[in-house]
């Protein structure tokens, strides 16, 4: 039946309802898990096989020897498109996607990060 | 041109238009008297760009020829590729490929019926079914690590699995969506206002549809029956069973109605997917270096059919990838249907082609209108020839005060 | 006493309290209608913020624009509806300033921005603006009959062509109100087409034609005219109060004011509730409506009020 105004009574309902938006940012949603934000680079597992970089579709990563064994990745966030590619290629499961994703800076070369022993052995990268 | 008629452009910029194109419509008043469509605001350069990298790479390139339909063009890339190299990909990847377009496909409607509700003043309808299209980004971030571009496909297979744990979320979503959309369903149907808006208007005859080349729901609704799911069929959908909807009105409101009811046809083919669902690996190892051959692949993205032609010859870098999306064959058909509209119309009829004008900018020849042959540009000369053009208009680089005259063309 | 005018004129209930108001009832349809559409909605001092930010912009006028009258036009719009504010009663049965025949001025004086409306966009001689304007133009002549009608018949039934007399007539006969219910809905309709809100935003379709006739208008020239459009609202909701909903105008001056605010409110969110289920209409489609339906309703309940006017007499 053809009639005007169809969506009163849903409209009227949703004034009872939680809203769906929320007041980001004073609000946070969490993202699922595995979800593809910042990257995370364990120097301990590299072996320096350069797969990621040859994978990278942006040229993102760029994996440095600085000694016997030891690697560091320098990972350009303005250009990494989080795909995840390099984590698929690495063998040594190298590479990981954390959750963060709010990377914004005022200063492009804030986004170019720098992995190594000392700045990330186990958790924060440095920015 | 009578001598009251004057030019609106709906030029690049232009509230109706979520992506830029060029639209000059000549109006005799309230009413169109002709237009003119030019593309390639959007260009990238993406085919060329493509033969400079490993086919790796070229996945995550060509997925990002559009934000909305990312994995029809990945999808059907792969498949160009997978076929030219003889993979025999494993059925459970064919199934995750094609419960991720069917959800897109959804995700895509959502979009659609939104943005057709926000161009004829219908807020509130853009806002709940925004709301409702949240369901499926999170089912989608939740699946494949990320809401849009999912980088789901790769060489061979697909890059992620799903988990046990996941199919009764996806169930649930899927149900609290067919509710929604029947909803949705008695709105479009029996709103007044919306149907005097939708009804009449962008009217395209099954024969025109047909001459013109209008592919996915602008053609079915016109009544024309091609669907490349069930015409050609890829991945998993020779195994399903589904309805091809077709509608009889031939105009916006038959679009919109082919659109909701392909939604309801979606959620079915998801419930058969996952109850479906074989066991087995999720890829196959892919060579690097393609060997030398050539595919034509087909796919139908939420838009119409999509065309990827890839050529390969043996190295790691493919050479030549062409893209032919679903936009570039219905916008040729705007023209047709806005002669002798009202301009209040205009942006409801170029929405119901639902286009997507990031897909549809590719290489374009240009035809010289006075010699008539056709004349691929160098760099060096496009660079010269343009910088000309605007000497030729008084424009002149060095002078910061300066006065535009419109073109005569 | 010309402290007292002053203090009335300026600020209330004059300019300040009128301008503070507007921004209140802005505030008010878009919260309501964001909680409609199941969204948040903007904070209290969003529709002030706004101002703020117009105004610390830089005016651009176009150069192939004439000048005089495009500066004008916003300034008028304003002091119209300001003006037409001064003849409503609010809370009391007696207005600021009444004399007799101050009806037909204040309908006189709410033309005077669609006027505005209209030579501003024209005289911006961009493509977008002249067919804003013109269709302004247009929906004035489909809502503008109808609405002087509906607020015609209860001016009939009260014998009197003075707001202060009409609600004084009514505040004694209160029975009187419930005949007059279809010249309320008449009346809210074509107030939609003047305050040029959905369905009737057709002159403003932002999908359209960009932003009709306010597309080259910007900084404080865009300011005042916002300032208008929200005073408009205000002033259009008060004089539907004050002919359809004149009771309680008795009751002395906080309780009266409350009420007042209330019933303002009232109408305001239901603007906001029309605003929210309805698509935009088509030029010719809005035409056809108004001359089809709201008209001929309109001259039913003239009659309906002529009749009873008659019945009362004996």
């Amino acid at each position: 039946m053809i009639k005007p105004g169809k969506m009163m009574i849903q409209v009227l309902q949703s004034l009872f309802k939680k809203p769906a938006t929320t007041l980001y940012p004073f609000v946070k949603t969490e993202m699922p898990d595995k979800f593809r934000g910042k990257l995370k680079y364990y120097p301990e597992r590299c072996i320096g096989c350069m797969l990621c970089v040859k994978d990278c579709p942006s040229d993102a990563i760029v994996i440095k020897k600085i000694g016997e064994k030891k690697f560091q990745a320098e990972i350009n966030l303005a250009r990494c498109i989080s795909c995840g590619q390099c984590v698929d290629s690495c063998p040594k499961d190298a590479l990981e996607t954390t959750k963060e994703f709010e990377l914004a800076k005022l200063n492009r070369e804030q986004l170019k990060v720098v992995c190594n022993e000392e700045t990330c052995s186990s958790s924060e990268t440095k920015t | 041109m009578g001598k009251y008629d004057f030019k609106i452009p709906i030029g690049p910029q232009h509230p109706a238009l979520k992506e830029p194109e060029s639209f000059l419509l000549t109006m005799h008043g309230e009413k169109i008297a002709s237009m003119t469509v030019r593309l390639g605001y959007n260009h990238r350069g993406i085919e060329k760009a493509c033969e400079a990298q490993t086919y790796i790479r070229d996945i995550y390139l060509i997925e990002r020829v559009c934000g909305i339909c990312s994995h029809s063009h990945a999808t059907c890339f792969v498949q160009a590729v997978e076929e030219i190299a003889a993979l025999e990909v494993p059925k459970r990847a064919i199934y995750i490929r094609t419960l991720i377009a069917e959800l897109e496909r959804i995700h895509s409607h959502l979009l659609w019926l939104g943005v057709a509700g926000h161009e004829i003043g219908f807020d509130t309808l853009l806002m709940y079914t925004w709301r409702d299209r949240e369901v499926v980004m999170d089912i989608l971030a939740m699946l494949t690590g990320n809401r849009v571009n999912y980088g789901m496909n790769t060489i061979g297979g697909v890059r992620r699995d799903i988990t046990p744990e996941q199919i009764p979320q996806i169930l649930k979503a899927i149900d609290t969506l067919e509710e929604r959309t029947k909803y949705y369903i008695q709105v479009a149907t029996e709103e007044t206002t919306i149907i005097k808006r939708l009804s009449g208007v962008g009217v395209l005859s099954y024969d025109d549809a047909v001459r013109l080349g209008a592919v996915g729901p602008t053609a079915r609704a016109s009544g024309v029956e091609r669907d490349i799911r069930r015409d050609d069929p890829y991945a998993a959908y020779g195994e399903l069973t589904f309805n091809v909807i077709t509608d009889k009105h031939c105009d916006v409101y038959g679009r919109a109605v082919v659109r909701v009811c392909e939604l309801m046809e979606s959620y079915k083919m998801i419930r058969q997917i996952l109850a479906d669902l074989p066991d087995g690996p999720i890829a196959v190892k892919a060579p690097r270096k393609i060997p030398a051959g050539q595919a034509l692949s087909r796919y139908e993205a939420p838009r119409g059919e999509d065309v990827h032609y890839v050529k390969a010859n043996g190295t790691d870098k493919p050479e030549r990838v062409k893209v032919r999306a679903p936009t570039l064959a219905n916008v040729q058909v705007v023209a047709h249907m806005l002669k002798d509209g009202y301009l209040a119309d205009m942006p409801i009829v170029i929405a119901a082609i639902d286009p997507c004008f990031s897909c549809t900018d590719r290489l374009i020849s240009v035809k010289d209108t006075d010699g008539g042959d056709k004349n691929i540009m160098t760099w060096p000369a496009l660079h010269s020839s343009s910088i000309e053009w605007y000497r030729k208009r008084g424009i002149d680089f060095s002078d910061l005060n300066r006065r535009f005259k419109v073109p005569e063309n | 006493m010309m402290a007292n005018v002053f203090f009335n004129v300026l600020i209330f209930p004059g300019f300040l309290f009128i301008v503070v108001f507007g921004m209140a009832a802005e505030y008010v349809d878009r919260k309501f209608c964001a909680k409609l559409q199941n969204r948040i909605g903007p904070p209290w001092y969003q529709p002030f913020a706004d101002l703020v930010k117009l105004v610390a912009k830089e005016d651009i006028i176009p150069e192939e624009a004439d000048a005089g009258i495009f500066k004008l036009m916003p300034v008028m719009a304003v002091t119209a509806s300001i003006t037409a504010f001064l003849y409503i009663p609010l809370w009391q049965t007696q207005a600021l300033f009444s004399f007799y025949g101050d009806l037909i001025v204040v309908i006189y004086l709410l033309t005077i921005p669609t006027l505005a409306l209209f030579l501003g966009g024209w005289y911006s001689r961009g493509v977008f603006s002249r067919i804003g304007a013109t269709r302004t133009m247009t929906q004035f002549f489909a809502y503008e009959i109808p609405l002087f009608l509906a607020i015609l018949a209860p001016a009939m039934l009260a014998d009197s062509w003075s707001l202060s007399e009409i609600t004084v007539f009514y505040s004694r006969h209160l029975w009187l109100l419930l005949l007059n219910s279809a010249g309320f809905a008449i009346a809210l309709v074509a107030l939609l087409g003047k305050l040029e809100r959905v369905p009737f935003d057709i002159p403003e379709a932002e999908t359209e034609i960009v932003a009709g006739t306010l597309t080259e208008y910007s900084g404080r020239l865009l300011a005042f005219f916002r300032i208008a459009i929200d005073i408009e609202l205000v002033v259009g909701s008060s004089l539907l109060a004050a002919v359809f909903l004149p009771f309680g105008l008795n009751l002395g001056f906080t309780l009266g004011f409350v009420l007042y605010l209330v019933k303002v409110l009232f109408i305001v969110a239901l603007i906001s509730l029309l605003r929210t289920i309805f698509a935009r209409l088509r030029i010719d489609q809005m035409i056809n409506f108004c001359w089809k339906y709201v008209a001929p309703v309109a001259f039913l309940q003239l009659i309906v009020d002529l009749v009873v006017k008659g019945i009362i007499k004996q």
